[in-house]
């Protein structure tokens, strides 16, 4: 098909170069600089989707981020991506897109039968319609909501291409590069600022693309491009196009989304798809332009009815007409450009003009062209349904109440101005309480929140002479503020047709005994019957007639439309504008991709993943790993067929018969030095600290202020005013912030440093029988007996020339040692122990194993000290000092603390000694009891116990000791088991402490 | 985002800190006694005041040094900001 609304020799497109690209499946022509929605109309194509609620046929409206209407489904490098408008995606080869929101097919929609049962679907509809019967919400009412709403479909495929974030800093951020941006970037540019121009378009320049106009002796579109060449050879000056500043958020930073690949056919290599930017800013320049509004009047959501603006840039920018019988519908003079245009391209266009007999340079101008006008005429409504036919078009009285007589003017498309509503949103978003200008009938930004400046038609200038004369001087003075240079340049001469004043006029009334439909929100299908009625049922608030009629909640949020459904209600109501006010605008302006938000974060790189030093090792050994935190440990390792169940009940009988080596890199580790470090400890442990000499290990127990247990670990002092804290590896940053918090706010008196040594040291835990036996293989000239080194001692050690700390510590119950070293000799370590292990059986295990061993034990962990337990919950009653204070003692003394049936740490055996007990069931006293069944309370760990070869756990249990002995059931519905059991000690094996000590 | 000045490291993004709660609660002084309702007023008990307010920030991501910051919690704005050591 040949692009048979192309012109011949207008446009900023490269003729050189063609372009095929499949809309609906069907092949097309356009050409190197079009966007979608160009090309689409080039080839004489209107129809590109249907509309949300009714199904009504829609073309297009806008030629931009406004556009309400044109959303595809785009298929790029086999990539599916729903939401994109056809206005804003730039035509590349081989670029397929596919309308949305109709089945079968864009010309033959089944939904379009809304559009005949409209009574059905007024204001509000969701929550009148879809409430009654309850039993017709899954099957009739959910599926049907979900098959109409929404614009495309999300690919469930992974997204392939790469997203980047970055962050920059800025003296000055501007946002759009029209007259107004440009010439606040080159005259803070020239004074020095560092500037960020950001332009949401392909090409720069904003309305003087598109003008009539002189500035310095040249065209506006060769002015903008000689700035932007200047700005782009500019150290100073980053300028970007295809990036949209969407969000304004506190202390001046400022989000910014670059479409880096959107436009080619395929993301380059080592180039991401987007990237989105985080920007803080000194000063922010915002001209972000102004979007034109449409006038409502009957059926106006045809396709072929467009915004003038729209129709002049896809002449002008594309060389494209939207039709070849335009019918120009205006209230003001922006529309003559259009018509103008027209008529320089041999089409005769017509305009009807509400205003009684305007004058204005521009107004002659069209006459002289021997435009046909016609005053104090409009649009009543359009005919056709798939694209405009003709127009029923009326005169209107002085008051604009009453119509005349209807007649028919034949028209293939109606270009509509109802004067500009200034890009108000960044300003708003930042905080800026807005005003309403009643000269231009629309909102501008108040007094500066931030350090934001608004200029140009943004702030509602619309004379080009004042917009380029005050942004050259605040892009001078805010560059001044920042830099303190003085470097002024000078203002060029601007020349342009002067404008007269628009109407007050922004709706058709209906015609006598006529009730077309006048849409206000093209996207969501509101029209003004929807405001009236919502209105009538009591809904005042402008917020709460947005919810109810989702007035702007389409995708486009309003852009075209808000300002006109605030007219409507001030007209009802009877109120101006102001005192109706405006929705709260938000972030994102437009919408957002979620792989742009979310970036780099994705899989992996999520979070960072920490690894032992002697990780590889662990790979090498067929280890299985299990996330802990951020780091990766080996949670057993397999040999053989083993799994999970056999590996780790292998690997703890091990350490219970022979000898064992876990990696216990993973603690929290965190040194402590100076004088006041004993007093330190001994108010953030629970027991006593201040008599513990040095090279003696103590275990202890840290509180929150609200009595709840925080961390357990050894601490050990190293030296006199030198201590070594370890923690869980969980609990190793918040205890870290803890007690900095108390060191530099509670007690800022006590002088001790803390710092953390995680990193620093490896570890490993030797423990079993033989492990001391193979300590002092390890350490050959050392003394490790028992009094040597007894239970609790430390000593350093020489391990073969590496500097080593020896703790004898033990977590499995076992008789064991911590061994640490260097990071850097973590492997060397390792291997070591491994290699002179193997006599005495060694095996490594994992986090499996580790928990098996203390489970049995009964030594309570995190599943225990869960945030909810106090000490005497978990048997440390031993633990608590009486005899001084410390971080959360005070909390002790709370009744429920104190009570006598409080919860316990207990033990559980499952009555025929072989059924597994699922963490997290419930202990009750009869299975079959009611529901809800009282709890008793619940099985915090379980695990295979070694020692006795059957199912042991350990559970928190409502006057636990006096439990022991008692048969209960530990009921998991999840799993759907009832197990009959019994409540033991929870001290399963070895419960005098005697293996550690021997 | 929040750009917080600390006193030790300058103009930093939210980003690098952490919350830390209202920075005019005062702890009881260790060993002294103390009424359930003095202790409950320390644990639990905060505004959550309109406007001006001191709270704490954790400069986890730079210093580690805790800091008191005065804050609108309307408008975000940032009057002051001091070492943890220190006053406002
Ligand atoms: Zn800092």
């Amino acid at each position: 098909m040949s692009q048979t609304y192309r012109l011949n020799n207008s446009g900023q497109i490269n003729r050189d170069k063609k372009i095929s690209f499949k809309f609906n499946g069907k092949k097309y022509f356009g050409y190197e600089g079009d966007t979608l929605a160009s090309a689409l109309l080039a080839n004489g194509i209107h129809l590109v989707g249907r509309s949300f609620k009714y199904h009504r046929p829609r073309g297009f409206f806008g030629a931009g981020v406004d556009e309400p209407y044109a959303i595809v489904q785009m298929v790029r490098n086999k990539e599916t991506e729903p939401n994109v408008r056809a206005t804003e995606q730039e035509l590349f080869e081989g670029l397929e897109a596919k309308s949305v929101n109709c089945w079968p097919s864009v010309n033959f929609d089944i939904g379009a039968i809304n559009n005949f049962f409209n009574k059905f679907l007024p204001a509000g509809f969701y929550y009148k319609t879809f409430m009654w019967p309850k039993s017709f919400w899954y099957r009739i009412y959910e599926p049907f909501i979900r098959k109409a709403a929404g614009f495309g479909v999300a690919s469930t495929k992974y997204d392939s291409e790469r997203y980047e974030h970055k962050y920059e800093y800025c003296d000055l951020l501007i946002a759009g590069s029209g007259p107004a941006g440009l010439s606040g970037a080159y005259a803070a540019a020239k004074n020095g600022a560092s500037v960020i121009l950001a332009e949401e378009k392909p090409r720069f320049g904003g309305s003087l693309l598109t003008s009539e106009v002189n500035i310095g002796n040249q065209s506006g579109k060769d002015w903008a491009e000689k700035i932007i060449a200047e700005l782009k050879e500019m150290p100073n000056v980053t300028v970007k196009n295809r990036s949209q500043v969407f969000g304004y958020y506190d202390h001046n930073m400022l989000v910014m989304s670059e479409k880096v690949s959107d436009h080619l056919p395929k993301t380059k290599k080592f180039s991401p798809k987007q990237r989105l930017w985080y920007i803080r800013a000194k000063e922010v320049l915002i001209s972000s332009g102004s979007i034109e509004r449409p006038i409502v009047f009957g059926n106006n959501d045809t396709p072929g009815v467009v915004l003038a603006s729209a129709a002049k840039e896809y002449l002008k920018v594309y060389g494209v007409l939207v039709g070849k019988k335009p019918l120009i519908f205006t209230n003001n003079d922006s529309a003559y450009e259009t018509a103008i245009e027209f008529k320089k391209n041999g089409i005769d266009p017509i305009i009807l003009d509400s205003r009684n007999a305007p004058n204005s340079e521009i107004i002659e101008e069209a006459k002289n062209l021997g435009i046909h006008i016609k005053f104090s005429y409009v649009v009543v409504v359009a005919n056709g349904y798939k694209k405009v036919k003709s127009a029923q078009i009326a005169q209107i009285s002085p008051d604009k109440k009453n119509l005349g007589k209807i007649e028919k003017i034949n028209c293939d498309c109606i270009c509509v101005s109802g004067f500009w509503t200034p890009t108000i949103h960044l300003s708003s978003q930042s905080g800026n309480k807005t005003k309403f200008d009643e000269k231009i009938d629309a909102f501008v930004p108040g007094k500066s929140k931030q350090n934001e400046t608004t200029v140009g038609s943004a702030n509602g200038i619309f004379n080009l002479e004042e917009t380029i004369s005050t942004s050259f001087e605040k892009g001078y003075q805010l560059s001044k503020k920042i830099t303190n240079n003085d470097n002024k340049v000078s203002v060029p001469q601007v020349s342009e047709k002067k404008f007269t004043n628009h109407d007050k006029f922004w709706c058709v009334p209906l015609p006598n005994k006529k009730n077309f439909k006048r849409f206000l929100d093209f996207q969501n299908d509101v029209t003004v019957s929807d405001i009236e009625l919502a209105l009538r049922e009591g809904y005042r608030s402008i917020e709460h007639v947005k919810r109810y009629t989702t007035l702007g909640m389409a995708t486009d949020q309003g852009k075209t439309s808000n300002l006109n459904g605030l007219q409507l209600v001030s007209d009802v109501e009877n109120k101006v504008v102001p005192s109706v006010g405006h929705t709260t605008f938000r972030p994102p302006y437009t919408p957002v991709s979620i792989g742009a938000i979310v970036g780099r974060e994705i899989g992996k790189h999520s979070k960072p993943t920490r690894k032992s030093p002697m990780h590889s090792w662990h790979e090498k050994n067929n280890a299985v790993f299990v996330d802990a935190g951020m780091w990766l440990r080996p949670r057993y390792y397999k040999k053989a067929n083993e799994g999970l169940f056999e590996a780790s009940k292998r690997e703890a009988a091990n350490v219970r018969k022979n000898v064992g080596v876990c990696d216990v890199t993973t603690l929290g580790k965190i040194d402590i030095k100076g004088p006041d470090a004993a007093e330190f400890l001994n108010r953030v442990y629970t027991n006593a600290w201040l008599k513990l000499p040095v090279g003696k290990a103590r275990y202890g127990v840290m509180l929150r202020e609200d009595g709840i247990v925080m961390d357990d670990g050894t601490t050990t002092r190293i030296s006199e005013n030198h201590y070594h804290m370890t923690t869980t590896t969980a609990q190793a940053a918040n205890v870290l912030s803890h007690l900095e918090y108390y060191l530099q706010l509670v007690w800022p008196e006590l002088n001790v440093n803390v710092v953390s040594t995680t990193e620093q040291w490896a570890g490993a835990a030797i423990a079993g029988p033989k492990s001391r036996r193979l300590l002092q293989k390890l350490f050959p000239n050392k003394d490790l007996s028992n009094e040597g080194l007894p239970f609790m001692g430390y000593s350093d050690g020489d391990l073969f020339g590496v500097p080593t700390r020896i703790f004898r510590i033990s977590f499995s119950g076992e008789l064991a040692y911590e061994l640490n070293v260097q990071s850097d000799f973590g492997n060397f370590m390792w291997e070591k122990i491994i290699e002179l292990g193997n006599e005495f059986g060694i095996q490594p295990y994992g986090t499996e194993a580790l928990s098996t061993l203390r489970i049995e034990m009964g030594h309570v962990a995190g599943s225990e000290l869960d945030g909810r337990t106090i000490p005497y919950d978990n048997g440390l009653d031993g633990l608590i000092s009486r005899k001084k204070d410390f971080i959360g003692k005070r909390s002790l003394n709370r009744e429920a603390f104190i009570a006598k049936s409080r919860q316990k740490v207990v033990g559980v055996v499952p009555l025929d000694k072989k059924t597994s007990i699922p963490e997290g069931s419930h202990l009750v006293k009869d299975a079959s009891a009611k529901l809800p069944n009282p709890k008793l309370g619940h099985i915090s760990a379980s695990c295979w116990s070694v020692e006795y070869n059957n199912p042991f756990s350990l559970a928190i249990v409502k006057d636990g000791k006096n439990m022991i002995g008692k048969k209960l059931y530990a009921l998991s519905p999840l799993k759907n088991k009832s197990i009959p059991v019994e409540i033991v000690s929870s001290h399963y094996v070895d419960p005098k402490g005697e293996r550690v000590r021997s | 985002m929040l750009y917080i000045f600390c006193p030790h490291c300058g103009l930093r993004s939210q980003n690098e800190f952490a919350y830390g709660g209202d920075g005019s609660v005062k702890r009881p002084t260790l060993n002294k006694e103390v009424s359930d309702k003095e202790w409950d007023n320390f644990v639990y008990n905060r505004k959550s005041p309109r406007g001006k307010h001191v709270e704490l920030w954790h400069h986890i991501s730079g210093c580690r040094q805790w800091i008191k910051v005065q804050r609108d919690t309307v408008t975000h704005e940032i009057f002051k900001t001091v070492s943890a050591d220190k006053e406002i």
